[in-house]
């Protein structure tokens, strides 16, 4: 007999492992979630998504004590205090992590602090901080697990100033000079509040372009912004080796614009994230675990092992918590046997860099590869009022439609606030919405989210505010 | 090693099996390709062959039980007698009974498509929104989760919003137009049967479930009687003479040979008159308002079985001899007494026969089997009076009855059809000079 017993075990208390603990017990099941973190959250309350958005607003207010100059404002160069600083992020952390403590006791979750590692497809060993161990017998088991920051082995030199996302976020200091080694959007967030805490950063990437896998149109006005803030950016670039020298970390650089050598304060790796699936006793279980390291689920989150369920960043891409949440309704209603499948068209995505990207659904590239007859309508922020007033006109706002039915497929925005607006989006996408249901939905004024409405008017010719010369 | 034995495609198209039988049970040692269950599927009786040798661990189906294919029957413990193909490498067990090896080894490396081993319920649920393949169906999540909990393919249904978008109540409109529309018909009224009234009020009952026979001509005849407007024409042939000449042949030259019966020579003589008359080789697409005309003549001989009605057929008709024929009517007769006919056997018929001579009656309205367009019913010939020239004679009539769909066939030619088929019956030669 096992020495705890739950009807669902839930592995992993981060956005996938907590809701899907809370929506399990909410339906009357006895939850056990087994979490061997500092705290509930998982990596996005910890030390991912939430610490970076505090820097991140803390960045922009720097940014924008420096933009007001232009509207005749001026402030004395700011001072910073790290350790309040610090102190702010880990507040908003701590107040969050204890949400989750408060909200697993309402809902009579028991949170158990152990790393949990399976023992077959029915039991999990659960070892305590303190050494000891417990067995747990589970009707069904949820993995999420998540993922961890790659860390290739040429940067691992074993040196503190070589850091990964964590090491980044815990803001020891700020460096005079920061290496930011990969353009995706970590590495973007990351460098930009480096960046206007007064780091020198250099980003370099192996690719030909900041952030694979976006929307080049949406990357544009971003990169123009970096340019100004960042000191380098190095594209088509390779970082071969990291040498940890009394002076700082030497970077050997190969790439047609980047010098052969550089010195660096720290360097933060951000090349991408290896999913959980290792060392939780898989093996001994019916789960498959593929070449790239996910479990494997079919879309209703199930494992090959009928026991075992699989969510989050640990069960494939896209690695963003939202999904991770939405999966853990589904693998819980799978396993209460109603009708759910994560059937999601729309996983919206975004950057939280100054100006945001943000997009949903199909992507124009997409849509060329896949040869669909689409229309794709672009309103440039020039034409907002609201932008305007902001004095953030570099922002744009991109619609695609399936050119028959005027169905809206996907969306794209980069600008302030863009994350916020892409609810739109992802609203239109899943419900099927045409054109002219945003078109001739009010869209209050003055406001950004106008640009949506006068990109869908683009579908029928003209926006109010935008006029396209006609070709002949 | 344990494997599961699941039930593979009796035949094409057939996605339910009805157990009919299980001949092994736990712990039997069972050896390759042994018959270990008979299903019936719509019409057929299939028997089952298990590929593997072993000792049977579990039994997952019993007698009665309705399968879909796929469903696990038996799980073995492949044992000595295994397929070579199989065959443990292991050979320094000595001498251990097939049973012995039945102890239960960690799955070791079985390998299992991840995706789809773990599908208790999703077999059912078509995908209803995109996949791979497809584009995502226009519709909002809340619809595509009744969809799925409807079992609807969402492909399927017309979205009466903008954009072809499908709303919540369109998936309802699809479910109900489904359930009141005669099963796989088209174009007919959606007639639902009002519930039954408490029979017991009345005196004491008892049911018995329809076989997948029974349900399969069941459903097939609602589809028939409310998709076809029937009309049956009526007529008698004298089939004196050729009842002689068949009686004379049977007994002479035909002696050994197989049994020229009246049903064999009446698909000789349908598939005159069919050549004569096109129409009745024909189906009505009502999508396009079109007859397709069929340029083969397969005749299905309608047969009572102890398990029901079935029709298997006779192929190609026109390019075979009148005793091709009685051989083949008098073996198909048989393999459905048997229930040894496969689904492939009783498809693709152009026209059916049912010849209930041998029981009795005088005439008859059959039901023509959509979507063929007519049917000939044959009562029992009756020795009759007959002024034949002035003079009273004893002449053996048979009652023929020819339904037919009335949108493809008039009155006019039904007549003329059946006029042709009696002169045909009633007259040996001008039968041997057409046929």
């Amino acid at each position: 007999m096992a020495d705890l017993q739950a009807e669902i075990v839930v592995l992993g208390a981060g956005p996938g492992g907590y809701p899907a603990a809370f929506e399990a017990a909410d339906k009357g099941k006895k939850v056990i979630l087994v979490n061997d973190d500092v705290a509930p959250g998982g990596v996005c309350l910890n030390r991912g998504c939430i610490p970076s958005k505090a820097l991140l607003h803390v960045a922009k207010l720097l940014n924008e004590t420096q933009e007001s100059a232009e509207w005749g404002i001026t402030f004395a160069k700011p001072e910073i205090n790290l350790d309040k600083l610090r102190d702010f992020k880990n507040g908003v952390v701590t107040g969050l992590t204890g949400g989750i403590r408060a909200l697993c006791k309402a809902r009579k979750v028991e949170l158990v602090e152990a790393r949990g590692s399976f023992l077959d497809s029915q039991t999990m060993s659960l070892a305590f901080k303190d050494g000891s161990t417990k067995t747990l017998a589970f009707e069904t088991a949820i993995v999420a697990t998540g993922s961890v920051p790659a860390m290739p082995g040429i940067f691992n030199i074993g040196d503190d100033r070589v850091m990964d996302s964590t090491g980044a976020l815990e803001l020891k200091d700020i460096p005079s000079r920061l290496l930011v080694i990969g353009g995706g959007y970590i590495g973007l967030e990351m460098g930009s509040v480096y960046a206007a805490l007064g780091s020198e950063v250099t980003v370099v990437e192996m690719t030909d372009g900041l952030l694979p896998g976006a929307d080049r149109d949406l990357v544009k006005p971003l990169q123009k912004m970096l340019e100004k803030h960042l000191h380098a950016i190095f594209l088509s670039t390779k970082v071969n080796k990291l040498t940890a020298t009394a002076e700082g970390i030497v970077a050997d650089l190969e790439g047609a614009n980047a010098p052969a050598q550089a010195t660096f304060d720290r360097v933060l790796v951000s090349v991408g994230r290896r999913p959980n699936a290792g060392n939780i006793g898989l093996e001994k279980t019916k789960v498959v675990v593929n070449e790239r390291g996910f479990i494997e689920v079919n879309r209703r989150q199930q494992t090959a092992d009928p026991n075992i369920y699989a969510i989050g960043d640990v069960a494939g891409e896209p690695m963003l918590a939202h999904k991770a949440t939405r999966e853990a309704k589904v693998a819980v209603d799978v396993i209460l046997n109603e009708p759910a499948e994560f059937d999601a068209i729309a996983i919206p995505a975004v950057v939280f860099t100054d100006p945001e990207l943000a997009w949903c659904g199909l992507t124009e590239a997409e849509a060329e590869r896949d040869g669909r007859d689409v229309t794709v309508v672009r309103f440039p922020w020039a034409a907002s009022g609201r932008a305007q007033t902001l004095s953030r006109t570099e922002g744009l706002t991109k619609l695609i439609f399936d050119t028959k039915t005027e169905r809206i497929l996907g969306m794209g925005i980069v600008g302030p606030g863009a994350g916020e607006m892409i609810a739109e989006g992802v609203l239109a996408v899943e419900t099927a919405a045409v054109a002219r249901d945003i078109a001739e939905s009010i869209h209050a004024h003055p406001t950004l989210s106008e640009t949506v409405m006068e990109s869908a008017e683009g579908m029928f010719g003209q926006a109010t505010h935008y006029f396209r010369p006609k070709k002949n | 090693m344990a494997i599961e034995f699941k039930l593979p495609e009796v035949s094409e198209g057939v996605e339910t099996a009805d157990v009919a039988e299980i001949h092994v049970s736990e712990g039997d040692v069972i050896t390759k390709n042994q018959i270990v269950a008979e299903v019936e599927t719509e019409k057929a009786l299939a028997e089952i062959e298990c590929p593997y040798a072993g000792t049977v661990l579990k039994v997952h189906v019993k007698a009665g039980d309705s399968v879909p294919i796929g469903a696990v029957l038996l799980t073995i413990e492949e044992g000595a007698g295994a397929p070579a193909a199989k065959a443990p490498a292991k050979e320094d067990k000595p001498e251990s009974k097939p049973a012995a090896s039945a102890s239960t080894p960690a799955p070791a490396a079985e390998p299992k498509p991840a995706a789809k081993a773990p599908a208790p319920a999703v077999t059912a649920a078509a995908p209803s929104t995109g996949g791979k393949d497809r584009p995502p169906a226009p519709a909002g999540p809340a619809t595509r989760r009744l969809a799925r909990d409807l079992g609807v393919d969402l492909y399927q249904v017309n979205g009466s919003g903008p954009g072809g978008r499908i709303s919540q109540e369109d998936v309802q409109a699809y479910v109900k137009a489904r359930l009141t529309a005669p099963s796989g018909g088209s174009g007919g009224g959606s007639l639902t049967p009002p519930p039954l009234p408490d029979f017991t009020e009345f005196g004491p009952t008892h049911r018995e479930a329809l076989n997948k026979v029974g349900k399969t001509a069941a459903q097939h005849l609602t589809t028939s009687w409310n998709v076809i407007p029937h009309v049956t024409q009526q007529d008698l042939a004298d089939i004196t003479d050729i009842e002689l000449a068949r009686k004379q042949f049977l007994m002479g030259t035909g002696k050994n040979g197989p049994k020229v019966t009246m049903t064999a020579i009446a698909v000789k003589a349908v598939v005159t008159a069919l050549k004569t008359f096109p129409k009745f080789n024909a189906s009505l697409d009502p999508l396009t308002d079109e007859i397709v005309y069929k340029d083969y003549y397969n005749i299905g001989i309608a047969v009572d079985t102890p398990i029901g009605l079935v029709v298997p057929v006779v192929r190609n008709a026109d390019k075979k001899s009148l005793l091709q024929i009685a051989l083949e009517v008098t073996e198909l007769a048989v393999k459905a007494r048997d229930r040894k006919l496969s689904v492939a056997e009783m498809k693709g018929s152009t026209f059916t026969i049912t010849n209930l001579g041998g029981i009795g009656g005088t005439g008859f309205t059959p039901i023509v089997s959509y979507p063929e367009v007519a049917i000939l019913g044959m009562s029992r010939g009756q020795q009759q009076l007959k002024l034949i020239d002035g003079e009273l004679e004893e002449r053996l009539i048979l009652p023929l009855s020819l339904s037919y769909d009335h949108r493809v066939i008039n009155g006019a030619d039904a007549a003329r059809f059946i006029v042709k088929l009696s002169a045909l019956l009633s007259d040996p030669f001008t039968l041997l000079s057409e046929c």
